[in-house]
């Protein structure tokens, strides 16, 4: 049994340990905003927060966050309103929507660490973040600007 | 002659050497049993050589019959010391053994070191203590095998080994048996380890420098008598001891390269004071990367802990940092910095490069770097040991195992709370070798790895086994 912090909550998960974190996070947890997209780390579509980092869950087995706070995409603003889940409805990034919950979360920790990003940073970054739909201008665009927004919060 | 002659002949040779010998009584030579004799008496003395005599048992001391003051010493010592590491297994009660230490003579299990009587040291007095810390001898008399570093703790001052003590034996009583070693034979046969002190082993207090300073005695006699860094540092002969000329030179311990401390030092940036620091008493520096494999629990489950007082670790910093001549490059780091986080994009952007697709698709995300300087939480591969060792060993190990955040017993791997994936269940031997031979050509001025397809198939099979 793997005890662990589950968007602000203690859950505990019966799955063996090599399972793959996605499972549990779906198949066992019932949280469904996290997306299998290719099973083996190369898409992004998976990707969740460990300990507020942006990780592929569906390469990170269950035994390896053990006591670790894990936020997926339901989880990341209490209310939804996290500045690039807002930008991201202003602008419509979405198109079909199965690859953005991890484009979000993954640009969440890109603005953690490069809060006024350069395109050099956002493609680095965000390259293992593919889209099929071809959303990236739209992204691209998102993200700077909630780089903003967050920057004009702070200075509040 | 003719056929009767012939028999006439042979019939009378035969009567005279027969007769002769059946005359007298059958004796064998001398020399024959001298030299059964001078055969065995040695293999007789080697084992009465080998014999120790069993130390009485106690009954197991009561807590409050050691100062209280003596036993804080003693956690900190069995900290800095960690004792913990070889003495409890993953998942379990703290020195109740069964931590398996895979050797290339088979697997030793740490003893359960707690004060049971039965099944750890709890019948154990100070004497019997001290002999094994000094002399590698269990208090039955048996010998010791060196993946215990009595060799080291030999080097310990009395009251350290009296604090120790005191520590132990007011440690919770675990009644747990361990596994059997895996040895095999002749390695198995216990009193054969005498042979093992004979070639290498001396006994003897630590010897301070009166050249150096305090400081850095400090930092050589921890180093050398308490936390052995040698046992995993130093690379072993064919019969496991330490090759004494090459003191610190690094060593493959369960499977992981244990870089090495001298100034043949892997690592881009060099180990000052400071920067060791940091990583002993947090596992993590941006400009050297994160802690992993068993040296992980070396520092989170021990160094890094509150007990232990920053001078020490400040002084066994010291010690490598000059052990690394750091300071003679001191001057460089920053322009070394600078030149690696030119590279942290190569990769990223449309290009034609299907080794940079791999390492961008799945890799850029979590290590991309720029100016003015790495982050914790973005290990930099530029500044990596795992991609200027001369072996590709950790690199392999660390795409294949990635790095995970345990919380039991605080055996957090790398920088607390960071995990990196596992890739072996997605990339195949040629991928990895791939992705290994691009970053070492991009993010490294040095010369290719060879073998890297074989080498990933290898150390995927074999695990903390690779040898």
């Amino acid at each position: 049994m793997t005890t662990f912090d589950l968007n602000g909550r203690t859950v505990s998960a019966q799955s063996p340990d090599d399972t793959p974190l996605l499972w549990v996070i779906r198949d066992e947890l019932g949280l469904t905003g996290t997306k299998f997209g290719c099973g083996i780390g190369f898409c992004g579509a998976c990707t969740v927060h460990v300990e507020g980092r942006a990780t592929r869950s569906c390469v990170t087995p269950l035994g390896a966050v053990k006591g670790a706070k894990i936020t997926t995409i339901e989880g990341l603003d209490p209310q939804g309103k996290h500045p690039l889940q807002t930008l991201w409805l202003d602008l419509n990034v979405p198109q079909c929507g199965y690859c953005q919950s991890g484009q979000i979360m993954q640009a969440a920790t890109l603005l953690k660490d490069f809060p006024n990003p350069t395109d050099q940073d956002i493609d680095a970054v965000m390259a293992g973040s593919v889209c099929r739909c071809m959303t990236y201008v739209r992204i691209r665009k998102a993200i700077k600007l909630a780089a903003a927004k967050i920057r004009g919060e702070a200075h509040e | 002659m003719a056929t009767g002659e012939w028999q006439t002949k042979w019939n009378r040779v035969l009567t005279a050497t027969r007769g002769a010998v059946w005359k007298k009584r059958p004796k064998t030579p001398r020399f024959l049993i001298g030299i059964l004799v001078a055969l065995f008496l040695p293999g007789v003395g080697f084992f009465v050589l080998a014999w120790r005599p069993a130390i009485a048992p106690i009954s197991r001391p009561t807590g409050g019959g050691f100062p209280v003051d003596l036993v804080a010493k003693g956690e900190a010592l069995s900290a800095t010391g960690h004792c913990a590491a070889c003495h409890t297994q993953p998942g379990g009660k703290p020195f109740a053994g069964g931590y398996p230490l895979h050797t290339s003579f088979g697997i030793i299990y740490g003893d359960n070191i707690t004060p049971d009587p039965q099944t750890g040291i709890g019948a154990w007095s100070l004497e019997a203590f001290t002999r094994a810390m000094r002399e590698g001898v269990a208090r039955d008399g048996s010998h010791l095998f060196p993946a215990f570093p009595y060799y080291a703790f030999t080097k310990l001052s009395d009251d350290d080994v009296k604090a120790l003590y005191a520590y132990l034996m007011t440690r919770p009583a675990v009644h747990d048996t361990v596994p059997g070693d895996t040895l095999r034979f002749p390695f198995k046969v216990r009193a054969l380890q005498e042979g093992w002190k004979i070639l290498f082993f001396r006994s003897g207090r630590f010897q301070p420098n009166s050249s150096k300073s305090g400081e850095w005695n400090r930092g050589a006699y921890l180093a050398n008598a308490l936390s052995d860094c040698s046992g995993c540092h130093t690379p072993r002969n064919a019969l496991g001891a330490e090759e004494s000329r090459h003191p610190y030179g690094g060593s493959l311990v369960e499977g992981w390269i244990a870089p090495a401390l001298t100034d043949a030092s892997p690592s881009p940036v060099p180990w000052t004071q400071q920067e060791l620091f940091t990583y002993l008493r947090t596992g993590v520096t941006p400009l050297h990367g994160a802690t992993g494999s068993t040296m992980a629990f070396v520092i989170r489950g021990a160094l890094a802990l509150p007990v232990v007082p920053d001078s020490d670790i400040r002084a066994i910093a010291l010690y490598f940092s000059e052990m690394d001549d750091a300071n003679a490059r001191a001057n460089d780091i920053e322009g070394v910095t600078r030149q690696a986080l030119a590279t942290s994009d190569l990769g990223s952007g449309q290009g034609n490069d299907a080794d940079a697709e791999l390492y961008a698709s799945a890799c850029m995300s979590c290590h991309y770097n720029r100016e003015p300087a790495p982050l914790a939480a973005r290990p930099e591969l530029a500044l990596n040991s795992a991609l200027t060792l001369p072996k590709p060993t950790n690199f392999i190990q660390v795409v294949l195992n990635g790095v995970s955040n345990t919380e039991t017993d605080d055996n957090t791997e790398g920088a607390a709370g960071l995990v990196m994936p596992a890739y072996k269940s997605s990339l195949s031997d040629a991928e990895v070798a791939r992705l290994a031979a691009y970053l070492r050509r991009t993010r490294t001025k040095l010369p290719p790895w060879n073998d890297l397809e074989k080498t990933v198939a290898v150390v995927r099979r074999e695990g903390p086994a690779y040898h």
